[in-house]
């Protein structure tokens, strides 16, 4: 037998291609993301605790631990409380505001009519507005004397000058007023959710209810409204979580006023932390949203996990 | 008396005209399949007997009432969609019952009467489950539980087999034809596949282009077409068609036998070239063209029994072909069937 000599295998370069790697591919594509959300959410969200746990103001820059001091005190002021209590009212009271909304337009959009699709894309100003510019117009909107509702509803007789609404300047006025502002901000999300939730109904399904004899309301509340509700509760998450932790719209229109009425925890961390400098009590108000919202989220992803169909 | 009759139901999408001019009795308890390619206005009159849609111009009879303008559920009809329509959310108990719920029939009357439909469709294991937890067959059967369970004037069933695989299709087939004629409801079934019209109905509508071009039993369609629609839709493959002496012949595959097979009756003779050939198991199909006609038209034989293993016939051979004259199928050259010559 001849021997030929086998040639020599050459390796190819450890590195060349390294980048066709899955696993070495992959995290190097999410390295961004997650030094991202390290560096800007979970060393701020650090910070908090820390400064939550100690004595530090701007005035004092201790990093003295003081236990949970911070937050018993808050816990144990009225004011406090009222804005916890002022929070849920402000994000309960605008979310069913956006969905009652979003579900009437919704209905509204599903049906032909000349001009659908540019209302369609109208209907997302509200939304795509920024949010400064949206609250200055609401605020001339609401303003005590030069408020265009109050001029509505005197030309009506409805009211009379000298009974108009003092739309932000009564405390539970300006809460509604408030509520409303949000819920017109959140309305065009509800309804885009709505949309496609409901478009995503078989028709078989919506033409079998109309034949089996349900009528408007038990196709919407039997048939239409189960079958959506995991589609919803997810836009509810994301609708709960943006409005309890909101403060540009109290911040910008009612300053947390008359008296506190319109405060909430965002806000109130706000001021507290930064323009007042008692940055513990500022952290320990502002983390005090983490408990409820992970209560509620938790809450209602288990609900859409149940309902899964 | 006919259960669902049609007095000219036109049904017009804008300029475009579904449904043009249907007339139709279907008597009680009949099974009756209307047939016809996709686009061709079937599934538009179905929606239109129940009332999901409204037709143009026409009358609407049920159970000997004109029901124009009633609404769908006070039609009494009960349909079966292509891909059932079960309400996801609901245990198929409530399924079953939703119908009757909507008619605000009594708790115990509805239990009675879920009890019986499951019972008769044998789903009563199945009742507590939820419809993704079932298979096919099973949801077509509850399904037709939920159509059946207020006992409607017609059933009006939408293409319900094209969504089963091959085999259970044809169990399906067979279940559901049994079962209708257990229940004697009368049965408006709609479908593109000839062989689910031929192995079920009583009787087959054939449509084309929003009109019926021919209704008869399975038979009468299969053997007297009534025009070359007809002819050439229902049959695979479909009946041979050329044109002769300013109008049509028509014979099918399976009666264009090699000449000296037919001794005992008066026929015709072809001069057949075979292009090919195709060997499927139990018959054998040869496909080629005719000497003296269109020689680009393709012209099928279905050999019979004797000749399908053995290879006597190849591509590029020209054989003696020849069809019975009662078998052939004259047509005019409007395309309708010529009174027999």
């Amino acid at each position: 037998m001849v021997a030929i000599a086998d040639s020599v295998p050459k390796p190819t370069a450890r590195f060349r291609f390294i980048l066709d790697r899955r696993d070495v591919f992959g995290s190097l594509m999410v390295a961004p993301a997650i030094l991202y959300v390290l560096l800007l959410v979970g060393v701020p969200l650090l910070m908090a605790v820390y400064y939550s746990l100690s004595a530090y103001t701007i005035y004092n820059p201790s990093w003295r631990f003081v236990g949970l001091s911070n937050f018993i005190d808050i816990v144990n002021n009225p004011v406090f409380r009222q804005t916890l209590y002022n929070t849920f009212i402000f994000t309960f009271g605008s979310q069913i505001l956006g969905l009652v909304l979003g579900k009437f337009g919704a209905l509204l959009l599903l049906r032909p009519f000349p001009g659908r699709k540019l209302v369609r894309a109208l209907i997302i100003l509200p939304w795509a507005v920024p949010i400064a510019l949206a609250t200055v117009a609401w605020e001339w909107m609401f303003d005590s004397l030069y408020s265009v509702i109050n001029w509505t509803l005197i030309a009506l007789g409805i009211v009379t000058r000298s009974n108009a609404p003092n739309w932000l300047g009564t405390p539970h006025l300006a809460m509604l007023c408030v509520i409303v502002v949000n819920a017109w901000r959140f309305f065009p999300f509800a309804i885009v959710i709505f949309l496609a939730g409901i478009t995503a109904i078989p028709q078989d399904v919506l033409d079998a209810a109309t034949i089996d004899g349900a009528g408007f309301w038990r196709r919407n509340y039997q048939i239409i409204m189960p079958m959506i509700l995991p589609i919803v509760a997810v836009g509810l998450i994301f609708g709960f979580v943006f409005t309890f932790t909101d403060l540009s719209i109290v911040f910008l229109m009612t300053m947390g006023g008359p008296v506190g009425a319109t405060s909430v925890l965002g806000f109130a961390g706000f001021q507290t932390g930064i323009n007042s400098g008692d940055v513990s009590h500022g952290a320990a108000i502002s983390l005090f949203m983490l408990p409820v919202l992970l209560v509620v989220v938790v809450a209602m992803l288990r609900f859409i996990r149940r309902r899964e169909i | 008396m006919a259960a669902v009759s049609t007095r000219n139901i036109v049904k017009k999408f804008g300029e475009l005209a579904a449904v043009n001019g249907i007339s139709l009795d279907v008597p009680n308890g009949e099974f009756m399949v209307l047939l016809g390619p996709s686009g061709c206005g079937k599934t538009t009159f179905l929606r239109i007997i129940c009332g999901l849609e409204q037709q143009t111009s026409g009358d609407l009879l049920i159970g000997g009432d004109i029901v124009n303008d009633v609404p769908p559920r006070a039609r009494g009809v009960a349909m079966m969609f292509q891909s059932y329509g079960l309400y996801p959310h609901f245990s198929v108990r409530h399924n079953i019952a939703f119908p009757l719920r909507t008619q605000r029939v009594p708790g115990a009357e509805i239990n009675k009467k879920v009890a019986w439909a499951a019972q008769l469709l044998g789903i009563d294991h199945l009742l507590d489950r939820r419809p993704r937890q079932l298979s096919g067959g099973e949801r077509q059967r509850v399904a037709l539980a939920r159509a059946l369970v207020r006992e409607p004037t017609a059933l009006l069933l939408d293409e319900p087999l094209s969504n089963l695989d091959a085999k259970l299709r044809a169990f399906a087939r067979q279940e559901i034809k049994q079962f209708q004629q257990r229940v004697g409801v009368t049965t408006i079934y709609v479908t593109h596949d000839q062989v689910e019209a031929m192995g079920m109905g009583d009787r087959i509508a054939v449509i084309d282009h929003g009109q019926v071009r021919q209704v008869g039993t399975p038979s009468e369609i299969y053997d007297n077409p009534a025009d070359r629609f007809v002819a050439a839709f229902v049959g695979a493959p479909p009946m041979n068609i050329v044109a002769r002496n300013g109008g049509y012949l028509g014979f099918r595959p399976e009666n264009f036998l090699p000449k000296d097979m037919i001794k005992d009756a008066a026929f015709t003779e072809f001069k057949f070239r075979v292009d090919r050939s195709e060997y499927l198991g139990s018959e054998r199909i040869v496909y080629g063209a005719l000497e003296g006609f269109d020689p680009k038209q393709v012209i099928t034989a279905k050999l019979p029994p004797a000749h399908v293993a053995d290879e006597w016939i190849r591509p590029g051979e020209w054989h003696l072909f020849a069809v019975r004259n009662s078998a052939l199928r004259h047509f005019d050259d409007d395309g309708k069937r010529r009174s027999r010559l």
